[in-house]
């Protein structure tokens, strides 16, 4: 299907190769495991495929045929037309890394724009181009705290409201590194209750401190004074964000953060069962070398027009080697892209707007859901678009409840944290509508009643 | 032509897209929490549009021409990829829907594992890494995991040759292994007196690509595995330069242990310009239980009625997560649907005409460019980009000469052991008249570096900007454009 | 290439002037010519530091190519070239005034008799020409 040689071309290039056939060309392959036999289904058509992809697609239920309060790390938000007409434009989506500056300005300029917007959100002054997804990114942050202190300090602070996801993804990286001492999300009575005990561990041998902002359960903490205590030992603070929240949230540069990272999915990424998504990484300057991953800096060319290129590359892995910063050499480039297209068509009075419609939504369900009986919402710190419920019984019950009625019910806490058994955490995002909300709450009414 | 950033092109005002007003009563906002300012530039869908299909037009892609970056297997991307990615039962489902919504795709990465598996010859697949790396930085935990398992505790060390792509040693150094580089021998491969030497009972693990990044066999793979072994340590396979191996030879035939593939190289998914990625992991059958995780498993068997159930399942003694959710599952889909457009005789003649395109090109170069381990080459090969006669052209030179050509140059400076390295990967969806086209430009060039050599030196002369100052951008480092007022200063 | 006479010379391409009991040292003319123009440099030792002969004390960055700076001698170190952080392009400029790295107290004079003289470190660059 794509590939082009006639019998009589590939007849040609075997002469001029000078061998006979292209058995030929694998000589060198020892006999005993040359030629395998794979046992694969036979070749479809493009027709064939098609429709059997589609039966497959259709298997599943998704946001489409569901309302959606599912979140938890993934979000259902709209995405403008034109995102998807961009990241479809050839020039982008099959181009390799801008290893060729001169002939990449189109994605080199691209992410340009992507560093300057995301230190824009998080209030940073340097980002980079982007890592695999936010539980890597915060993981990569680990690795930078490491290395800034030349592993002479050891202990790693990690809130209990930190995804627990990337809390694992957190501890798989730093496997590699002997004696380190992670600490602070030890599953307790008061999972939500946090911030006082995190303060308390923070100690001189402090390397880094991770807090989420909105946390996990949705909470909107204050952690200036947080910071200042990191600071005061000598540490960094890294707060993992949601970058819709910032369009109305202050962003963490503004309060001390030395390291933001977050999942850019929120961004005009779609859902896609869990990726591509997008890690955001941003830094103060005087780290910039620390980063791990891809910089895309401003210069001038030979006849003084602006143009951009990779940059700060002879600290990364193809040169380093074992002496790199991190491994990673990728980036998530068409994710960024995205990002890019749609705070670009959102805007400023855009992305302020999706957020305040997350805002008053999610505090519209709570309050509805806080006045069914049997149910609790524990909220009592400010809170953005999510927000936890005690339920009367197993929230993958009612989950199962909620579906027959064509709704995506919320993530269940209790897998998480056993405090938090029958627990739910609602998400509600501007694709929320208030009939929607509605819906909901009657039918979890119903199902106390039942 | 310049294009001015977003940001220059903002007017105070604009709106891309509006959102409707809220159909619910207003809370008060969290006092004290609200952000006074958000410096995002102010566009309509137009501006923005325009602005990114100028960006785009000024990118070499691999739908406009040959990509021949070695090690970078740069094919051409079957459309209907795109399109089946795109599918909204895929696209718009949450990653922690309940599994019997999300049959599908579960179904879907089953079944990718399984081709994966025999298309490998190996024991289990892991699709969570999200990249090559990624995947390296998963064998080589799983490595770790698997001696410590065992109560082996004195391996300190894993061996890599000095062929290999960087990521093989930063992969081990970011696990705590202490990397020890192996010499290539005369023919490029791993020099088997070195190994031996080498192979006590402090090897963790050999890291090896084969082909290698010289686009070689590694001639004596299955003696090479062996002594490793032998000697307890795992073999790990950097599945970077599978192309060349489909239906040619299984990785878990000739000894691999552990092997991660690069589902953006060899199954045509794009590259993104720089991602998303997608690297799963493939382990031998007693490896299978250190596989990070959850991964797609059948809990409940269907019969010819009912399909079985699938779930996730978190292997026994897993490494952990090394990624949230399920992995690059849009990249899955785009793999899976190639995979399936193939079968086994396809995906043989994909790797055989890879293998046929690059003889090809090296027959017809290296009259011209010399080539430092000259025989039958498998998907991709190395000549030096310099000669004896032409003292001051460098490689960089010739790439730089081939972008006037209309060609995106080949990758230079690697693999470091050759000297000024050309590394050359046409891959198997190029015609002979694209190879031919190809051929004929490097041939001139190296005619021009020895009669024209400013040709060389001041290319490229037609694109947006020509050589970029890179001393500047490293020393000034200008990372980000947001705030106009802000003197810029280096960093 | 400047290879001053009265230096001596590590295999790494650093040097050093004896001064009484103190070392001082630097990158040689050979290795900066080598790296380019040098857009970053880095200390990984401080002042009080024991450094041991072959141990890493500082990196280096060229836009393409990094390198680690090693420890001629053994020794403590009594002071560090804090200009440099700023204007490393000193190195490129004069690697063997103004971009001197480091003064270490020497621990052990018997380690010097390893060090190269110019002649011996003006035949070892050759060499690596070709």
């Amino acid at each position: 299907m794509f590939l082009p040689h006639t019998d009589s071309e590939r007849s040609e290039m075997l002469k001029t190769i000078g061998v006979s056939s292209i058995d030929d060309l694998f000589q060198d392959v020892p006999e005993k495991v040359r030629y395998p036999t794979l046992n694969l289904p036979p070749a479809l058509t493009e027709m064939e495929v098609s429709a059997q992809l589609q039966q497959m697609a259709l298997a599943n239920e998704t946001t489409q045929d569901l309302a959606c309060f599912l979140g938890a790390g993934a979000y259902n938000h709209y995405i403008p037309a034109a995102v998807d007409h961009i990241l479809r434009r050839n020039e982008f989506y099959t181009a390799y890394t801008p290893y060729q500056p001169e002939v990449s300005q189109g994605m080199l300029q691209a992410i340009f724009e992507y560093q300057s917007l995301m230190c824009a959100l998080t209030g940073m002054e340097v980002s980079n181009a982007s890592h695999y997804d936010g539980a890597t990114a915060t993981a990569e942050a680990g690795i930078m705290a490491y290395h800034t202190f030349r592993g002479k300090r050891t202990r790693f602070v990690l809130s209990p409201g930190i995804h627990p996801q990337y809390r694992q993804v957190f501890r798989t990286y730093m496997s590699g590194y002997e004696n380190l001492e992670i600490v602070g999300d030890e599953v307790e009575d008061n999972p939500m209750n946090y911030l006082e005990r995190l303060g308390g561990l923070v100690n001189s041998n402090t390397a880094l401190v991770i807090v989420q902002y909105p946390d996990f359960f949705g909470q909107i903490h204050d952690f200036a004074p947080l910071a200042e205590k990191v600071h005061q030992a000598g540490g960094l603070l890294c707060v993992v964000v949601n970058p819709i929240a910032l369009g109305l949230l202050k962003p963490p540069g503004e309060f001390g953060a030395d390291i933001v990272v977050g999942d850019g999915q929120p961004l005009g990424i779609p859902l896609s069962f869990g990726g591509p998504y997008l890690g955001i990484f941003t830094t103060r300057k005087e780290y910039v070398r620390r980063i791990a991953g891809r910089l895309v800096g401003e210069t001038v060319d030979t006849q003084g027009r602006r143009g951009y290129v990779l940059t700060l590359t002879a600290r990364e892995q193809h040169i380093r080697r074992e002496k790199a910063t991190s491994n990673i050499c990728t980036n998530q480039g068409l994710m960024a892209l995205a990002a890019t297209v749609y705070l670009a068509l959102v805007g400023k009075e855009g992305l302020r707007q999706v957020a305040e419609l997350c805002y008053h939504k999610a505090h519209y369900a709570a309050q509805r859901i806080a006045e069914i009986p049997g149910y609790r919402v524990l909220n009592t710190q400010p809170f953005f678009h999510e927000f936890v419920v005690q339920c009367p019984k197993p929230v993958a019950e009612i989950n199962e409840y909620l579906l027959d009625y064509g709704i995506l019910g919320g993530y269940d806490l209790g897998q998480d944290y056993t405090a938090l058994t029958n627990h739910m955490l609602i998400a509600v995002t501007e694709m929320n509508s208030r009939e929607e909300i509605e819906t909901l709450v009657e039918y979890l009414k119903e199902f106390a009643h039942d | 032509m310049t294009e001015p950033t977003l940001f220059e092109l903002s007017s105070p005002g604009r709106r891309g897209v509006r959102f409707p007003e809220p159909d619910v009563p207003k809370s008060a906002l969290p006092e004290g929490f609200v952000r006074k300012e958000l410096p995002l530039p102010e566009l309509t869908e137009v501006d923005v549009v325009r602005h990114f299909v100028h960006l785009s037009q000024k990118n070499y892609a691999v739908d406009y021409g040959i990509y021949p970056l070695g090690s970078c297997t740069m094919k051409y991307n079957p459309k209907i990829n795109e399109d089946m990615a795109r599918l909204p039962g895929f696209a718009l489902a949450h990653p922690l829907q309940p599994i019997d919504t999300v049959q599908g795709s579960l179904a879907l990465m089953y079944e990718l594992q399984e081709l994966l598996k025999e298309i490998t010859g190996m024991g289990a697949v892991s699709l969570q890494p999200a990249a090559g790396a990624h995947g390296e930085l998963t064998g080589v935990l799983i490595i770790r995991a698997y001696h410590k398992s065992r109560g082996d505790t004195k391996r300190t060390k894993i061996l890599i040759p000095d062929s290999a792509h960087g990521t093989n040693p930063a992969s081990s150094a970011m696990s705590g292994y202490e990397v020890v580089q192996l010499p290539s021998d005369k023919r490029g491969n791993v020099d088997l007196e070195a190994l031996k030497a080498a192979c006590d009972e402090t090897v963790a693990g050999l890291m090896l690509t084969n082909p290698n990044t010289l686009g070689l066999f590694e001639e004596n793979v299955l003696e090479v595995t062996r002594v490793v072994h032998e000697a307890g340590g795992l073999v790990y396979g950097d599945g970077a330069n599978l192309n060349a191996l489909l239906g040619i030879a299984r990785p878990g035939d000739m000894g691999f242990d552990i092997l991660h593939l690069n589902l953006h190289k060899t199954f045509s998914t794009p590259h993104g310009g720089g991602g998303p990625g997608s690297g799963p992991v493939a382990v031998i059958e007693p490896l299978a239980e250190f596989l990070p995780g959850p991964i797609v498993t059948i809990l409940e068997e269907g019969s010819d009625e009912v399909p079985p159930l699938y779930g996730f399942k978190m292997p026994s003694r897993s490494i952990g997560r090394v990624k949230a959710f399920h992995g690059h599952f849009g990249v899955m889909v785009r793999a899976y649907t190639y995979i399936m457009m193939h079968g086994a005789e396809g995906l043989r003649k994909v790797a055989e005409h890879a293998v046929l395109n690059a003889n090809y090109l090296l027959a017809r170069l290296r009259h011209v460019y010399k080539v430092p381990y000259d025989r039958i080459c498998k998907h991709e090969f190395v000549t030096e980009g310099i000669w004896d006669d032409a003292p001051e052209i460098h490689a960089l030179d010739v790439a730089k000469r081939l972008i006037d050509y209309d060609f995106h140059p080949p990758t230079n400076y690697f693999p470091l052991i050759v000297r000024e390295a050309l590394m050359i990967e046409p891959t198997e969806t190029e015609s002979k008249q694209t190879l031919d086209k190809f051929a004929d430009a490097m041939i001139k060039i190296a005619e021009e570096a020895h009669t024209q050599p400013e040709l060389l030196k001041s290319a490229p002369h037609n694109t947006p900007v020509g050589r970029l100052d890179e001393v500047k951008a490293a020393k000034e480092l200008v990372l980000c454009c947001w705030f106009p007022e802000r003197e810029r200063q280096p960093a | 290439m400047n290879i001053p006479s009265e230096l001596k010379y590590t295999t790494t391409d650093e040097w050093v002037r004896v001064e009484g009991n103190t070392a001082i040292m630097g990158v040689t003319d050979y290795a900066q010519s080598q790296l380019s123009d040098i857009v970053f440099f880095e200390f990984h030792v401080e002042i009080g530091d024991e450094v041991k002969k072959g141990g890493v004390i500082a990196t280096l960055e060229s836009v393409k190519a990094a390198a680690d700076v090693n420890a001629p001698i053994s020794g403590k170190v009594v002071a560090r070239n804090e200009t440099l952080t700023e204007k490393f392009e000193l190195i490129n400029s004069d690697p063997y005034g103004e971009a001197w790295m480091l003064k270490i107290e020497i621990s052990n004079p018997q380690e010097l008799n390893s060090l190269m003289d110019a002649v011996a470190y003006q035949k070892y660059c050759e060499e690596r020409e070709h």
